[in-house]
């Protein structure tokens, strides 16, 4: 009765990737928050099969992050309102990567949040030289903190500057994580692409609310938060068709993500690898069934080389 | 590396109260569960979020819960039929460590809370100790467990708020609470009480909280606790806690 936790079962096909530069084994990648920084996933499976990580979102100074409820049920996926809890970026650097490096051996991507420009270049340049880290993918989007992220992701120019800074002190590729919750994605993605931007990863959690019907109060302290899971994945396959076709760079898509048909139409879409998030929430061995299954689904599909359906819609 | 899916079968789900019902689970192996005070999470049809409820016994295979129809999710379970097979994490928590006790521990558990002190009055008698338990309820309708309590070898007083049961008042209106004989206590239920007896308790002890949960393993990072040593994840690195640790705002 249990689960094969084994997923790194002989895949017959290629499923490697690559993102400027940086090859993964397969293109699945817990999507930041939801995997911690990694190793507490270590005690349950082999997370050595996963194609990358992305850690918690981190920020310059530690944060205590918004107060409970945090998180509310919702159709098809949840609301969290976490509030980038996280211990700061040295701590980062000097505790939680250590730990991860011990069970995952491959190129991490460090997700960075911050509150202000300074705040994010200052962030990326302490965590650019942790030699695991493999992309840094700025976090311009996260819909939780006020006056924080969210003002980044909405404007053209807020992100064109944040980019060109955070490029200006880095060495590793950068991704800018975009947010959904904007009126013409498109013209933000290529606002990042210009600004020098190496790739983008969308999307982050669409802005939502709910209220207890009994005590006529929201569910979640913190009012709104941030929605996913299977009930988006439609919102982002959309965003990662419109925005891939628009831009040169490559795409990491992530929304909704739960089976190994997601992440293959998630790459038909555009996308170069796929982020899983609250999925891992529900089904800690999300990630790993997914992988296991992507062989089986792309012989079926008549799929030899997962790389040559990216964009192929 | 612990695999912590499993597929368990229900055995028995039956209603003991005009709330709570008590489910048994059982599955192919034994030693899932290895501390009192563990939770496991459950996966309910049509829910997307699992919901944690406390392990209250542990019997070879079989695994007792207690629980509170509360809301849809709880109310789906009370409709599993016997032979319903749950998609359920575990174990998951620390527990309560029966090793602090001292000769005579005091068990304090509000409402539903009373559910996974019992395991550990088993634990706990087994080892020798005399634990004294107080449930803590509504209304005389509302007691479950209390005889169970007793033939696991404790002592046990019962108090209602109402009056109409026990003592009248909360757990720490039973005189057995404040006797100067006990060594240690270990509390599970509302906040309010766990609270009150954080700062009333001269003895020293361990709670155990609650929080809404996403994943109950440990990495989402909603279900948070400030402590002296910063913020813990109440589902990983609790659900119990020692009395100092806990910073109350
Ligand atoms: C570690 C732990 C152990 C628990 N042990 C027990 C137990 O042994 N017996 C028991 O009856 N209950 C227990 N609870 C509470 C139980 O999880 C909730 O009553 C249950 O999730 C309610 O689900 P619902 O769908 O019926 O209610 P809804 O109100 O519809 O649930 C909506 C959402 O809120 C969450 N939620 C609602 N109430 C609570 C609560 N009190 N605590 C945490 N999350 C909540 C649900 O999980 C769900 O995600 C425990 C909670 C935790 C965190
Ligand atoms: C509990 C939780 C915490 C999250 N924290 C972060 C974060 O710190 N940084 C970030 O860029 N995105 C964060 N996200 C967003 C996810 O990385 C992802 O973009 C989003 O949830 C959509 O994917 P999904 O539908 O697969 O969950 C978080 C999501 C959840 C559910
Ligand atoms: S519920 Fe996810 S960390 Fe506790």
């Amino acid at each position: 009765m249990e689960m094969n936790v084994n997923a790194t079962a002989a895949p017959a096909r290629d499923l490697s990737v690559t993102l400027s530069g940086v090859r993964l084994q397969n293109p699945v990648i817990p999507a930041s928050g939801c995997f911690g920084f990694g190793y507490v996933m270590a005690e349950y499976y082999d997370i050595d099969c996963l194609g990358s990580i992305s850690i918690k979102g981190t920020t310059l100074n530690s944060r205590f992050g918004n107060p409970l409820p945090r998180t509310a049920e919702c159709p098809a996926g949840m609301i969290n309102s976490v509030g980038l809890q996280n211990p700061g970026v040295d701590k980062v650097v000097e505790v939680e990567l250590p730990k991860l490096r011990e069970v995952f051996h491959q190129p991490i991507v460090a997700n960075i949040s911050g509150f202000s420009v300074d705040e994010y270049v200052e962030a990326c340049r302490r965590i650019d030289g942790a030699e695991q880290v493999g992309i840094i993918e700025l976090n311009v989007s996260c819909p939780n903190v006020h006056g924080g992220g969210m003002s980044f992701g909405t404007s053209c120019e807020s992100v064109a500057e944040v980019t060109r800074a955070v490029k200006a002190v880095t060495t590793k590729p950068l991704y800018v994580k975009l947010s959904p919750n904007v009126t013409d994605i498109v013209s933000i993605a290529r606002a990042a692409e210009d600004a020098g931007a190496d790739g983008l990863c969308l999307i982050n959690t669409l802005l939502g609310m709910r209220i207890d019907v009994k005590t006529r109060r929201p569910v979640v302290a913190n009012v709104m938060g941030g929605f996913s899971g299977p009930a988006i994945f439609p919102v982002a396959v959309r965003m990662v068709y419109q925005v891939s076709k628009a831009c040169s760079i490559p795409v990491m898509g992530c929304g909704g993500v739960s089976s190994a048909r997601d992440v293959i139409e998630m790459m038909m879409a555009g996308a170069t690898a796929v982020q899983v998030g609250a999925a891992n929430l529900r089904d800690p061995y999300a990630c790993p069934k997914i992988i296991k299954a992507l062989p089986e689904e792309m012989e079926r599909l008549g799929i030899d080389r997962l790389s040559d359906i990216i964009g192929c819609v | 590396m612990t695999n912590i899916a499993h597929k368990l079968r229900v055995a028995e789900n039956l209603r003991l109260t005009s709330r709570t019902w008590k489910m048994v689970l059982e599955a192919d192996h034994e030693g899932i569960i290895t501390a009192p005070g563990q939770f496991v999470n459950l996966e309910v049809e049509g829910k997307f979020l699992r919901r944690p409820i406390s392990v209250c016994g542990v019997d070879g295979r079989r695994i007792t819960l207690l629980y509170d129809v509360v809301g849809e999710g709880t109310y789906e379970m009370s409709q599993w039929p016997v032979g319903y097979v749950a998609d359920v994490l575990a174990p998951l928590g620390n527990g309560f460590d029966p090793s602090r006790s001292g000769d005579s521990p005091l068990l304090l558990g509000g409402g539903i809370g009373v559910a996974p002190l019992y395991q550990l009055a088993r634990e706990l008698v087994a080892l020798g100790r005399r634990p004294v338990v107080i449930l803590g309820f509504n209304t005389a309708d509302d007691v479950v467990w209390e005889e169970e309590f007793r033939q696991a070898g404790a002592e046990v007083y019962v108090a209602t708020v109402d009056g109409s049961r026990g003592t009248k008042g909360f757990v720490t209106d039973v005189p057995a609470c404040t006797d100067p004989a006990r060594t240690y206590f270990y509390a599970c239920g509302p906040l309010p009480m766990l609270r009150a007896l954080s700062d009333s308790m001269p003895i020293g002890g361990e709670l155990s909280l609650e929080a809404r949960m996403a994943c109950g393993f440990g990495v989402c990072m909603c279900c948070v606790v400030q402590t002296a040593d910063g913020p813990k994840g109440i589902c990983k690195k609790g659900p119990v806690f020692r009395k100092e640790e806990l910073i109350w705002k």
